[in-house]
Protein backbone atom coordinates (compact mmCIF):
# COMPACT_ATOMS: atom_id res chain seq x y z
CA UNK A 1 0.00 0.00 0.00
CA UNK A 2 1.15 3.55 -0.63
CA UNK A 3 0.24 5.76 2.01
CA UNK A 4 0.14 10.07 0.86
CA UNK A 5 -0.79 11.94 3.37
CA UNK A 6 -1.11 16.01 3.51
CA UNK A 7 1.72 15.54 0.51
CA UNK A 8 2.86 19.52 -0.27
CA UNK A 9 5.63 20.65 -2.73
CA UNK A 10 7.02 24.04 -3.29
CA UNK A 11 9.40 25.27 -6.14
CA UNK A 12 11.11 28.20 -6.13
CA UNK A 13 8.60 29.17 -3.16
CA UNK A 14 5.30 29.19 -5.41
CA UNK A 15 3.24 26.04 -4.07
CA UNK A 16 2.54 23.52 -7.01
CA UNK A 17 1.06 20.55 -4.23
CA UNK A 18 -0.69 21.16 -1.75
CA UNK A 19 -2.42 19.00 1.19
CA UNK A 20 -2.39 15.75 -1.06
CA UNK A 21 -3.61 12.33 0.55
CA UNK A 22 -4.21 9.08 -1.02
CA UNK A 23 -3.85 5.65 -0.87
CA UNK A 24 -2.73 3.45 -3.65
CA UNK A 25 -3.52 -0.20 -3.29
CA UNK A 26 -0.65 -2.82 -3.90
CA UNK A 27 -2.20 -4.41 -7.35
CA UNK A 28 -3.86 -2.97 -10.15
CA UNK A 29 -2.95 0.10 -12.30
CA UNK A 30 -3.79 3.42 -10.89
CA UNK A 31 -3.81 6.05 -13.35
CA UNK A 32 -2.71 10.11 -12.48
CA UNK A 33 -4.72 11.87 -14.45
CA UNK A 34 -5.19 16.06 -14.39
CA UNK A 35 -4.90 19.18 -17.10
CA UNK A 36 -1.62 20.44 -17.71
CA UNK A 37 0.45 22.17 -14.85
CA UNK A 38 -1.76 20.25 -12.22
CA UNK A 39 1.09 18.88 -10.23
CA UNK A 40 0.88 15.07 -11.72
CA UNK A 41 4.50 14.44 -12.70
CA UNK A 42 5.18 16.24 -9.76
CA UNK A 43 3.57 14.29 -7.40
CA UNK A 44 5.14 11.06 -9.09
CA UNK A 45 8.48 12.19 -8.22
CA UNK A 46 7.39 12.89 -5.08
CA UNK A 47 5.58 9.25 -4.70
CA UNK A 48 9.46 8.00 -5.50
CA UNK A 49 11.69 9.98 -3.64
CA UNK A 50 13.09 12.15 -6.22
CA UNK A 51 11.85 15.33 -5.40
CA UNK A 52 11.61 16.21 -1.45
CA UNK A 53 8.30 17.34 0.01
CA UNK A 54 7.86 20.71 1.59
CA UNK A 55 5.19 18.89 3.81
CA UNK A 56 3.76 15.81 4.22
CA UNK A 57 4.94 12.18 3.60
CA UNK A 58 4.82 9.28 1.78
CA UNK A 59 5.13 5.61 3.06
CA UNK A 60 5.49 2.57 1.13
CA UNK A 61 4.19 -0.51 2.61
CA UNK A 62 4.89 1.22 5.72
CA UNK A 63 8.88 2.74 5.25
CA UNK A 64 8.60 6.22 4.90
CA UNK A 65 10.10 6.84 1.07
CA UNK A 66 11.88 10.26 2.22
CA UNK A 67 13.82 8.95 5.32
CA UNK A 68 14.42 5.69 3.69
CA UNK A 69 18.45 5.21 2.02
CA UNK A 70 18.43 5.17 -1.68
CA UNK A 71 19.27 1.56 -2.14
CA UNK A 72 16.61 0.68 0.03
CA UNK A 73 14.22 2.90 -2.04
CA UNK A 74 15.21 0.95 -5.19
CA UNK A 75 13.65 -2.36 -4.02
CA UNK A 76 10.77 -0.77 -3.05
CA UNK A 77 10.10 1.08 -6.24
CA UNK A 78 10.93 1.50 -9.48
CA UNK A 79 10.14 4.85 -12.03
CA UNK A 80 10.14 5.74 -15.77
CA UNK A 81 10.55 9.62 -15.74
CA UNK A 82 10.62 11.42 -19.26
CA UNK A 83 14.19 12.02 -19.33
CA UNK A 84 15.13 8.91 -19.95
CA UNK A 85 19.06 7.58 -20.63
CA UNK A 86 20.42 8.61 -23.66
CA UNK A 87 23.98 6.84 -23.57
CA UNK A 88 25.59 6.08 -26.17
CA UNK A 89 25.90 2.41 -27.33
CA UNK A 90 24.45 1.15 -24.48
CA UNK A 91 22.68 -2.06 -25.87
CA UNK A 92 19.21 -3.34 -25.06
CA UNK A 93 20.35 -5.94 -22.77
CA UNK A 94 22.47 -4.19 -20.88
CA UNK A 95 20.34 -1.66 -20.15
CA UNK A 96 17.74 -4.52 -19.23
CA UNK A 97 20.46 -5.98 -16.66
CA UNK A 98 20.93 -2.08 -15.14
CA UNK A 99 17.25 -3.18 -13.53
CA UNK A 100 19.00 -5.34 -11.40
CA UNK A 101 21.56 -2.93 -10.14
CA UNK A 102 19.74 -2.21 -6.75
CA UNK A 103 20.46 -5.67 -6.23
CA UNK A 104 23.76 -6.66 -6.71
CA UNK A 105 25.23 -2.95 -6.78
CA UNK A 106 27.88 -4.47 -9.57
CA UNK A 107 28.07 -7.69 -8.97
CA UNK A 108 25.54 -10.16 -10.54
CA UNK A 109 24.86 -13.25 -9.41
CA UNK A 110 22.90 -16.22 -11.25
CA UNK A 111 19.20 -14.86 -9.83
CA UNK A 112 20.32 -11.66 -11.25
CA UNK A 113 21.11 -12.98 -14.37
CA UNK A 114 17.89 -15.48 -14.58
CA UNK A 115 15.95 -12.24 -13.46
CA UNK A 116 17.34 -10.25 -16.86
CA UNK A 117 16.70 -13.03 -19.26
CA UNK A 118 13.38 -13.86 -18.13
CA UNK A 119 12.62 -10.18 -18.63
CA UNK A 120 14.14 -10.41 -22.24
CA UNK A 121 12.05 -12.93 -22.95
CA UNK A 122 8.65 -11.77 -21.50
CA UNK A 123 9.26 -8.07 -23.55
CA UNK A 124 10.08 -9.87 -26.42
CA UNK A 125 13.41 -8.19 -26.82
CA UNK A 126 15.70 -11.22 -27.97
CA UNK A 127 16.55 -10.40 -31.34
CA UNK A 128 17.09 -6.69 -30.06
CA UNK A 129 18.94 -7.96 -27.44
CA UNK A 130 22.50 -6.15 -28.49
CA UNK A 131 20.70 -3.29 -30.28
CA UNK A 132 21.75 -0.11 -28.73
CA UNK A 133 19.01 2.01 -27.46
CA UNK A 134 19.61 4.69 -30.12
CA UNK A 135 18.46 2.51 -32.66
CA UNK A 136 15.59 1.10 -31.16
CA UNK A 137 12.01 3.36 -32.57
CA UNK A 138 9.89 5.24 -30.03
CA UNK A 139 7.64 1.76 -29.06
CA UNK A 140 10.82 -0.71 -28.71
CA UNK A 141 12.79 1.34 -26.58
CA UNK A 142 9.90 2.39 -24.61
CA UNK A 143 9.20 -1.32 -24.46
CA UNK A 144 12.99 -1.64 -23.03
CA UNK A 145 12.77 0.78 -20.16
CA UNK A 146 9.43 -0.94 -18.94
CA UNK A 147 11.59 -4.49 -19.25
CA UNK A 148 14.40 -3.03 -17.12
CA UNK A 149 11.71 -1.83 -14.31
CA UNK A 150 10.10 -4.60 -14.16
CA UNK A 151 13.82 -6.62 -13.79
CA UNK A 152 14.18 -4.34 -10.51
CA UNK A 153 11.58 -6.53 -9.31
CA UNK A 154 9.94 -3.97 -6.74
CA UNK A 155 6.46 -4.13 -5.26
CA UNK A 156 5.61 -0.54 -6.87
CA UNK A 157 6.28 0.37 -10.69
CA UNK A 158 5.81 4.49 -11.49
CA UNK A 159 5.88 5.72 -14.99
CA UNK A 160 5.54 9.47 -16.13
CA UNK A 161 3.64 9.66 -19.33
CA UNK A 162 5.18 6.45 -21.32
CA UNK A 163 2.55 6.51 -23.76
CA UNK A 164 3.53 10.17 -25.55
CA UNK A 165 4.20 9.69 -28.84
CA UNK A 166 3.38 6.30 -28.90
CA UNK A 167 1.07 4.91 -32.10
CA UNK A 168 -2.22 3.42 -30.69
CA UNK A 169 -0.78 -0.19 -31.13
CA UNK A 170 2.21 -0.02 -29.39
CA UNK A 171 0.40 2.32 -26.31
CA UNK A 172 -1.94 -0.85 -26.45
CA UNK A 173 0.68 -3.20 -26.07
CA UNK A 174 2.54 -1.55 -23.33
CA UNK A 175 -0.46 -1.02 -21.35
CA UNK A 176 -1.15 -5.01 -21.55
CA UNK A 177 2.50 -5.71 -20.37
CA UNK A 178 2.09 -3.22 -17.41
CA UNK A 179 -2.19 -4.65 -17.10
CA UNK A 180 -0.35 -8.35 -17.15
CA UNK A 181 2.46 -7.06 -14.09
CA UNK A 182 -0.72 -5.56 -11.67
CA UNK A 183 -2.51 -8.89 -12.26
CA UNK A 184 0.46 -10.22 -10.67
CA UNK A 185 1.19 -8.67 -7.31
CA UNK A 186 2.82 -5.37 -8.54
CA UNK A 187 0.94 -1.79 -8.15
CA UNK A 188 1.30 -0.06 -11.59
CA UNK A 189 1.27 3.96 -11.22
CA UNK A 190 1.11 5.75 -14.15
CA UNK A 191 0.41 9.45 -15.06
CA UNK A 192 -1.38 9.61 -18.06
CA UNK A 193 -3.02 12.08 -20.48
CA UNK A 194 -4.98 10.12 -22.61
CA UNK A 195 -8.60 9.39 -21.10
CA UNK A 196 -9.25 6.67 -23.63
CA UNK A 197 -6.41 4.69 -22.45
CA UNK A 198 -7.23 5.70 -18.76
CA UNK A 199 -11.09 4.41 -19.07
CA UNK A 200 -9.93 1.13 -20.87
CA UNK A 201 -6.76 0.28 -18.45
CA UNK A 202 -6.90 1.72 -15.36
CA UNK A 203 -8.28 0.27 -12.05
CA UNK A 204 -8.03 3.36 -9.91
CA UNK A 205 -7.91 7.12 -10.48
CA UNK A 206 -6.39 10.07 -8.88
CA UNK A 207 -7.67 12.88 -10.51
CA UNK A 208 -5.25 16.28 -10.11
CA UNK A 209 -6.44 19.96 -10.47
CA UNK A 210 -4.19 23.31 -9.81
CA UNK A 211 -1.89 21.37 -7.66
CA UNK A 212 -4.35 19.54 -4.77
CA UNK A 213 -6.79 16.56 -5.04
CA UNK A 214 -9.92 16.88 -7.20
CA UNK A 215 -10.81 13.53 -7.16
CA UNK A 216 -9.61 9.79 -6.21
CA UNK A 217 -11.06 6.05 -6.08
CA UNK A 218 -11.65 3.14 -8.47
CA UNK A 219 -12.27 3.95 -12.29
CA UNK A 220 -15.34 3.57 -13.22
CA UNK A 221 -16.55 6.08 -9.66
CA UNK A 222 -14.12 9.34 -11.13
CA UNK A 223 -14.75 8.64 -14.78
CA UNK A 224 -18.20 10.23 -15.19
CA UNK A 225 -19.50 12.94 -16.80
CA UNK A 226 -19.10 15.08 -14.13
CA UNK A 227 -16.04 15.24 -12.65
CA UNK A 228 -14.39 15.04 -16.01
CA UNK A 229 -16.04 18.17 -17.30
CA UNK A 230 -14.74 20.12 -13.96
CA UNK A 231 -11.85 18.66 -13.81
CA UNK A 232 -10.17 19.84 -17.86
CA UNK A 233 -13.21 22.62 -17.23
CA UNK A 234 -14.75 21.35 -21.06
CA UNK A 235 -17.48 19.11 -21.99
CA UNK A 236 -16.49 15.82 -21.39
CA UNK A 237 -18.97 12.26 -21.59
CA UNK A 238 -18.65 9.05 -21.15
CA UNK A 239 -20.84 6.45 -22.63
CA UNK A 240 -20.66 2.59 -21.28
CA UNK A 241 -19.06 -0.39 -23.53
CA UNK A 242 -20.34 -4.27 -23.41
CA UNK A 243 -16.89 -4.81 -22.09
CA UNK A 244 -18.22 -3.43 -18.75
CA UNK A 245 -15.50 -0.55 -19.33
CA UNK A 246 -16.64 3.04 -20.55
CA UNK A 247 -15.65 4.94 -23.92
CA UNK A 248 -14.87 8.89 -23.18
CA UNK A 249 -15.77 11.40 -25.49
CA UNK A 250 -14.88 14.85 -25.79
CA UNK B 1 36.31 -7.74 -28.27
CA UNK B 2 36.97 -4.43 -26.41
CA UNK B 3 39.53 -6.58 -24.32
CA UNK B 4 41.70 -6.94 -27.14
CA UNK B 5 42.10 -3.36 -27.59
CA UNK B 6 43.00 -2.39 -24.11
CA UNK B 7 45.92 -5.39 -24.67
CA UNK B 8 46.58 -3.73 -27.92
CA UNK B 9 46.62 -0.34 -26.23
CA UNK B 10 48.90 -1.57 -23.66
CA UNK B 11 51.29 -3.37 -26.20
CA UNK B 12 51.33 0.48 -28.19
CA UNK B 13 51.82 2.18 -25.01
CA UNK B 14 54.67 -0.31 -24.24
CA UNK B 15 56.17 -0.04 -27.36
CA UNK B 16 56.32 3.85 -27.48
CA UNK B 17 57.78 3.60 -24.21
CA UNK B 18 60.57 1.42 -25.40
CA UNK B 19 61.31 3.71 -28.15
CA UNK B 20 61.25 7.07 -26.35
CA UNK B 21 63.99 5.17 -24.16
CA UNK B 22 66.17 3.34 -26.18
CA UNK B 23 66.02 5.11 -29.49
CA UNK B 24 69.09 6.51 -30.22
CA UNK B 25 70.70 5.58 -26.82
CA UNK B 26 74.28 6.95 -26.29
CA UNK B 27 77.15 6.82 -23.58
CA UNK B 28 76.84 7.63 -20.84
CA UNK B 29 74.10 4.94 -21.48
CA UNK B 30 72.96 5.01 -17.34
CA UNK B 31 72.34 8.72 -17.15
CA UNK B 32 70.57 9.53 -20.42
CA UNK B 33 68.38 6.49 -19.39
CA UNK B 34 67.55 8.01 -16.01
CA UNK B 35 66.97 11.25 -17.76
CA UNK B 36 64.39 9.64 -20.43
CA UNK B 37 62.59 7.28 -18.05
CA UNK B 38 61.96 10.35 -15.83
CA UNK B 39 60.54 12.37 -17.95
CA UNK B 40 58.71 9.18 -19.64
CA UNK B 41 57.36 8.89 -16.26
CA UNK B 42 55.87 12.14 -16.15
CA UNK B 43 54.37 11.92 -19.42
CA UNK B 44 52.75 8.27 -18.24
CA UNK B 45 51.46 9.74 -15.54
CA UNK B 46 50.06 13.35 -17.09
CA UNK B 47 48.52 11.36 -20.16
CA UNK B 48 46.94 8.58 -17.96
CA UNK B 49 45.84 11.30 -15.31
CA UNK B 50 44.38 13.62 -17.86
CA UNK B 51 42.61 10.88 -19.94
CA UNK B 52 40.98 9.66 -16.77
CA UNK B 53 39.91 12.74 -15.53
CA UNK B 54 38.04 13.45 -18.62
CA UNK B 55 36.66 10.71 -18.92
CA UNK B 56 35.21 10.63 -15.17
CA UNK B 57 34.11 14.43 -15.99
CA UNK B 58 32.60 14.04 -19.00
CA UNK B 59 30.17 10.90 -17.01
CA UNK B 60 29.12 13.22 -14.14
CA UNK B 61 28.63 16.02 -16.45
CA UNK B 62 26.36 13.93 -18.86
CA UNK B 63 28.59 14.97 -22.53
CA UNK B 64 31.20 13.95 -24.13
CA UNK B 65 32.13 17.63 -24.77
CA UNK B 66 33.86 19.18 -21.32
CA UNK B 67 37.07 18.92 -19.95
CA UNK B 68 38.32 19.45 -16.76
CA UNK B 69 40.07 22.21 -18.25
CA UNK B 70 37.59 24.15 -20.50
CA UNK B 71 35.44 24.80 -17.27
CA UNK B 72 38.72 25.90 -15.15
CA UNK B 73 39.96 23.14 -13.47
CA UNK B 74 43.50 24.14 -14.11
CA UNK B 75 42.78 27.74 -13.95
CA UNK B 76 41.63 27.39 -10.50
CA UNK B 77 45.03 25.23 -9.69
CA UNK B 78 47.42 28.48 -11.62
CA UNK B 79 45.33 30.54 -9.38
CA UNK B 80 46.34 28.47 -6.14
CA UNK B 81 50.05 28.02 -7.12
CA UNK B 82 50.17 31.97 -7.97
CA UNK B 83 48.57 32.65 -4.36
CA UNK B 84 50.98 30.44 -2.69
CA UNK B 85 54.10 32.33 -4.34
CA UNK B 86 52.32 35.95 -3.92
CA UNK B 87 51.43 35.21 0.18
CA UNK B 88 54.69 32.62 0.41
CA UNK B 89 57.58 34.36 -1.97
CA UNK B 90 59.68 32.92 -4.38
CA UNK B 91 61.96 31.30 -2.25
CA UNK B 92 59.30 30.54 -0.01
CA UNK B 93 57.17 28.76 -2.36
CA UNK B 94 60.21 26.77 -3.98
CA UNK B 95 61.78 26.01 -0.94
CA UNK B 96 58.55 24.26 0.38
CA UNK B 97 59.09 20.35 0.35
CA UNK B 98 57.57 18.66 -2.88
CA UNK B 99 55.66 16.06 -1.02
CA UNK B 100 54.31 18.52 0.92
CA UNK B 101 53.46 21.84 -1.54
CA UNK B 102 51.70 19.18 -3.79
CA UNK B 103 49.73 17.30 -1.18
CA UNK B 104 48.45 20.86 0.08
CA UNK B 105 47.49 22.25 -3.50
CA UNK B 106 45.89 19.47 -4.68
CA UNK B 107 43.76 19.47 -1.25
CA UNK B 108 43.22 23.16 -1.64
CA UNK B 109 41.95 22.38 -5.12
CA UNK B 110 39.79 19.57 -4.46
CA UNK B 111 37.71 21.12 -1.88
CA UNK B 112 37.47 24.10 -3.90
CA UNK B 113 36.67 21.93 -6.86
CA UNK B 114 33.87 20.11 -5.56
CA UNK B 115 32.51 23.22 -3.61
CA UNK B 116 32.19 25.15 -6.37
CA UNK B 117 31.51 22.40 -8.88
CA UNK B 118 29.07 20.57 -6.66
CA UNK B 119 26.92 23.39 -6.94
CA UNK B 120 27.04 23.76 -11.07
CA UNK B 121 26.70 19.97 -11.13
CA UNK B 122 24.38 19.45 -8.45
CA UNK B 123 21.01 18.87 -10.75
CA UNK B 124 22.71 16.68 -12.75
CA UNK B 125 23.79 18.85 -15.25
CA UNK B 126 20.64 19.52 -16.80
CA UNK B 127 21.04 22.39 -18.00
CA UNK B 128 24.55 22.03 -19.71
CA UNK B 129 24.75 25.75 -21.19
CA UNK B 130 24.75 27.29 -17.55
CA UNK B 131 27.36 24.28 -16.56
CA UNK B 132 29.48 25.58 -19.26
CA UNK B 133 29.58 29.23 -19.19
CA UNK B 134 29.85 28.61 -15.43
CA UNK B 135 32.52 27.01 -15.95
CA UNK B 136 34.10 29.32 -18.51
CA UNK B 137 33.37 32.02 -16.21
CA UNK B 138 35.20 30.53 -13.49
CA UNK B 139 38.23 30.35 -15.70
CA UNK B 140 38.03 33.57 -16.90
CA UNK B 141 37.80 34.75 -12.96
CA UNK B 142 40.85 32.55 -11.78
CA UNK B 143 43.05 33.70 -14.76
CA UNK B 144 42.41 37.64 -13.80
CA UNK B 145 42.57 36.89 -10.54
CA UNK B 146 46.01 34.52 -11.22
CA UNK B 147 47.03 37.68 -13.91
CA UNK B 148 46.45 40.32 -11.32
CA UNK B 149 48.36 38.74 -8.53
CA UNK B 150 51.48 38.27 -11.45
CA UNK B 151 51.07 42.10 -12.18
CA UNK B 152 52.23 43.00 -9.02
CA UNK B 153 55.13 39.92 -7.70
CA UNK B 154 58.30 40.85 -8.10
CA UNK B 155 59.85 39.94 -11.18
CA UNK B 156 61.89 36.69 -9.83
CA UNK B 157 58.88 35.34 -7.63
CA UNK B 158 57.22 36.02 -11.06
CA UNK B 159 59.73 33.94 -13.04
CA UNK B 160 58.66 30.85 -10.37
CA UNK B 161 54.77 31.44 -11.31
CA UNK B 162 55.65 31.62 -14.73
CA UNK B 163 57.01 27.38 -14.81
CA UNK B 164 53.63 26.76 -12.89
CA UNK B 165 51.90 28.75 -16.09
CA UNK B 166 53.04 27.76 -18.94
CA UNK B 167 52.51 23.83 -20.57
CA UNK B 168 55.83 21.97 -21.02
CA UNK B 169 56.71 18.40 -21.78
CA UNK B 170 60.35 19.30 -22.37
CA UNK B 171 60.87 20.34 -18.78
CA UNK B 172 59.00 17.97 -16.85
CA UNK B 173 58.91 18.67 -12.72
CA UNK B 174 60.45 15.49 -11.82
CA UNK B 175 60.63 16.33 -8.15
CA UNK B 176 57.03 15.67 -7.73
CA UNK B 177 57.06 12.48 -9.78
CA UNK B 178 56.79 10.60 -6.79
CA UNK B 179 54.15 11.82 -5.07
CA UNK B 180 52.40 12.36 -8.48
CA UNK B 181 52.66 8.91 -8.75
CA UNK B 182 51.08 7.97 -5.66
CA UNK B 183 48.19 9.92 -6.52
CA UNK B 184 47.61 9.19 -9.85
CA UNK B 185 47.70 5.12 -8.72
CA UNK B 186 45.23 5.74 -5.86
CA UNK B 187 43.04 8.21 -8.04
CA UNK B 188 43.37 5.10 -10.74
CA UNK B 189 42.67 2.29 -8.45
CA UNK B 190 39.59 4.33 -6.67
CA UNK B 191 38.36 4.92 -10.82
CA UNK B 192 38.13 1.30 -11.15
CA UNK B 193 36.70 0.79 -8.14
CA UNK B 194 33.83 2.91 -9.12
CA UNK B 195 33.26 1.74 -12.48
CA UNK B 196 30.26 0.10 -11.80
CA UNK B 197 28.81 3.05 -10.15
CA UNK B 198 29.78 4.93 -12.74
CA UNK B 199 27.78 3.02 -15.69
CA UNK B 200 24.91 3.65 -13.60
CA UNK B 201 25.57 7.54 -13.21
CA UNK B 202 25.95 7.52 -17.20
CA UNK B 203 22.27 6.97 -17.07
CA UNK B 204 21.19 10.37 -15.78
CA UNK B 205 20.81 11.87 -12.49
CA UNK B 206 16.84 9.87 -12.45
CA UNK B 207 17.33 6.82 -13.54
CA UNK B 208 21.02 6.62 -11.67
CA UNK B 209 18.51 7.39 -8.68
CA UNK B 210 15.71 5.15 -9.00
CA UNK B 211 18.97 2.45 -9.38
CA UNK B 212 19.39 3.36 -5.93
CA UNK B 213 22.62 5.37 -6.58
CA UNK B 214 22.96 8.03 -3.98
CA UNK B 215 23.73 10.01 -7.10
CA UNK B 216 24.40 13.79 -5.56
CA UNK B 217 27.24 12.07 -3.20
CA UNK B 218 28.81 10.08 -5.88
CA UNK B 219 29.35 13.11 -7.94
CA UNK B 220 31.23 14.82 -5.26
CA UNK B 221 33.15 11.87 -5.07
CA UNK B 222 34.31 11.71 -8.41
CA UNK B 223 34.87 15.86 -8.50
CA UNK B 224 37.28 14.90 -5.85
CA UNK B 225 39.06 12.19 -7.92
CA UNK B 226 38.97 14.38 -10.91
CA UNK B 227 40.65 17.21 -9.10
CA UNK B 228 43.09 14.90 -8.09
CA UNK B 229 44.28 13.59 -11.01
CA UNK B 230 43.86 17.41 -12.52
CA UNK B 231 46.35 18.74 -9.86
CA UNK B 232 49.11 15.61 -10.83
CA UNK B 233 48.97 16.70 -14.37
CA UNK B 234 49.10 20.31 -13.87
CA UNK B 235 52.04 20.05 -11.35
CA UNK B 236 53.82 18.39 -13.41
CA UNK B 237 53.87 19.85 -17.29
CA UNK B 238 50.79 22.71 -16.18
CA UNK B 239 47.43 23.46 -17.40
CA UNK B 240 46.36 21.54 -20.85
CA UNK B 241 43.01 22.00 -21.67
CA UNK B 242 42.19 19.53 -24.95
CA UNK B 243 44.82 16.41 -24.17
CA UNK B 244 41.79 14.80 -22.33
CA UNK B 245 39.25 15.34 -24.86
CA UNK B 246 41.41 13.53 -27.34
CA UNK B 247 41.95 10.46 -24.97
CA UNK B 248 38.69 10.51 -23.94
CA UNK B 249 36.96 10.68 -27.31
CA UNK B 250 39.38 8.28 -28.67
CA UNK B 251 38.48 5.71 -25.82
CA UNK B 252 34.96 6.04 -26.76
CA UNK B 253 36.25 5.15 -30.23
CA UNK B 254 38.30 2.16 -29.33
CA UNK B 255 36.39 0.55 -27.24
CA UNK B 256 33.28 1.22 -28.44
CA UNK B 257 31.47 0.60 -25.14
CA UNK B 258 29.69 2.17 -22.07
CA UNK B 259 31.41 0.39 -18.99
CA UNK B 260 33.75 2.46 -17.58
CA UNK B 261 35.82 -0.72 -16.39
CA UNK B 262 37.28 -0.41 -20.10
CA UNK B 263 36.83 3.07 -20.67
CA UNK B 264 39.17 4.12 -17.97
CA UNK B 265 41.93 1.92 -18.65
CA UNK B 266 41.60 2.81 -21.84
CA UNK B 267 41.56 6.66 -21.86
CA UNK B 268 44.91 6.43 -19.51
CA UNK B 269 46.34 3.96 -22.37
CA UNK B 270 45.59 6.87 -24.90
CA UNK B 271 45.87 9.64 -23.01
CA UNK B 272 50.10 8.17 -22.12
CA UNK B 273 50.24 6.79 -25.39
CA UNK B 274 49.72 10.30 -27.37
CA UNK B 275 51.80 12.38 -25.15
CA UNK B 276 54.92 9.46 -25.10
CA UNK B 277 54.67 9.63 -29.09
CA UNK B 278 54.05 13.49 -29.80
CA UNK B 279 57.37 13.82 -27.52
CA UNK B 280 59.32 11.06 -29.07
CA UNK B 281 58.42 12.67 -32.29
CA UNK B 282 59.31 16.35 -31.36
CA UNK B 283 61.98 15.49 -29.58
CA UNK B 284 63.80 13.02 -31.82
CA UNK B 285 62.75 13.18 -35.09
CA UNK B 286 61.53 16.90 -35.54
CA UNK B 287 64.71 17.97 -33.18
CA UNK B 288 62.47 20.22 -30.62
CA UNK B 289 61.75 22.24 -34.51
CA UNK B 290 58.13 23.07 -32.70
CA UNK B 291 56.27 22.23 -29.09
CA UNK B 292 53.72 19.23 -28.43
CA UNK B 293 51.67 21.44 -26.48
CA UNK B 294 50.83 23.59 -29.15
CA UNK B 295 49.96 20.66 -31.19
CA UNK B 296 48.07 18.86 -28.75
CA UNK B 297 45.76 22.17 -28.30
CA UNK B 298 45.72 22.89 -32.13
CA UNK B 299 44.30 18.97 -32.22
CA UNK B 300 42.57 18.62 -29.37
CA UNK B 301 40.72 22.40 -30.20
CA UNK B 302 39.40 20.78 -33.76
CA UNK B 303 37.99 17.81 -32.01
CA UNK B 304 36.18 20.10 -29.65
CA UNK B 305 34.64 22.32 -32.70
CA UNK B 306 33.97 19.17 -34.66
CA UNK B 307 32.11 17.77 -32.14
CA UNK B 308 29.87 20.78 -30.97
CA UNK B 309 29.14 21.32 -34.91
CA UNK B 310 27.98 17.82 -35.09
CA UNK B 311 25.83 17.95 -31.86
CA UNK B 312 23.95 21.19 -33.13
CA UNK B 313 22.87 19.59 -36.43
Amino acid sequence: MIEIEGLGFQRDGAPVLHDISARIAPFGITAIIGPNGAGKSTLLHCMAGLLSPSSGVVRINGADVHGASPSERARLLSILTQSQPQVPRLSVGDLVAFGRWPHHRGRPRQEDTRIVEEAIARFQLDPLRDTPLDALSGGQRQRAYVAMAWAQSTPYLLLDEPLSALDPRVAKSIMSQLKDMSRNGRGVVIVLHDLQITAQWADAVIALKDGALFAAGAAEATLTDATLSALYDTAISVRPQADGRIAVLT
Amino acid sequence: MARTQLIGLGALLFTLAALFLLWNLRAPVSFILTLRAEKLAALILVGAATGVATTLFQTVAQTRLLTPGIVGFDALFVFLQTALVFTLGGVGYVTLPAFGSFLMEAAILVIAAVTLFGVILRNGASDMVRVVLTGVILGILFRGLAGFMQRILDPSEFAVVQQAMFVSFASVRTDQLAVAGVTLGTCLVAAIRLAPRLDVAALGRDSARSLGLDYDRFVLLVLALVAGLVAVSTALVGPITFLGLLAASLAHAVVRSHRHALLIPASAGIGASILVAGQFVFERVLSMASTLAVLIEFAGGLLFLVLVLRRSR
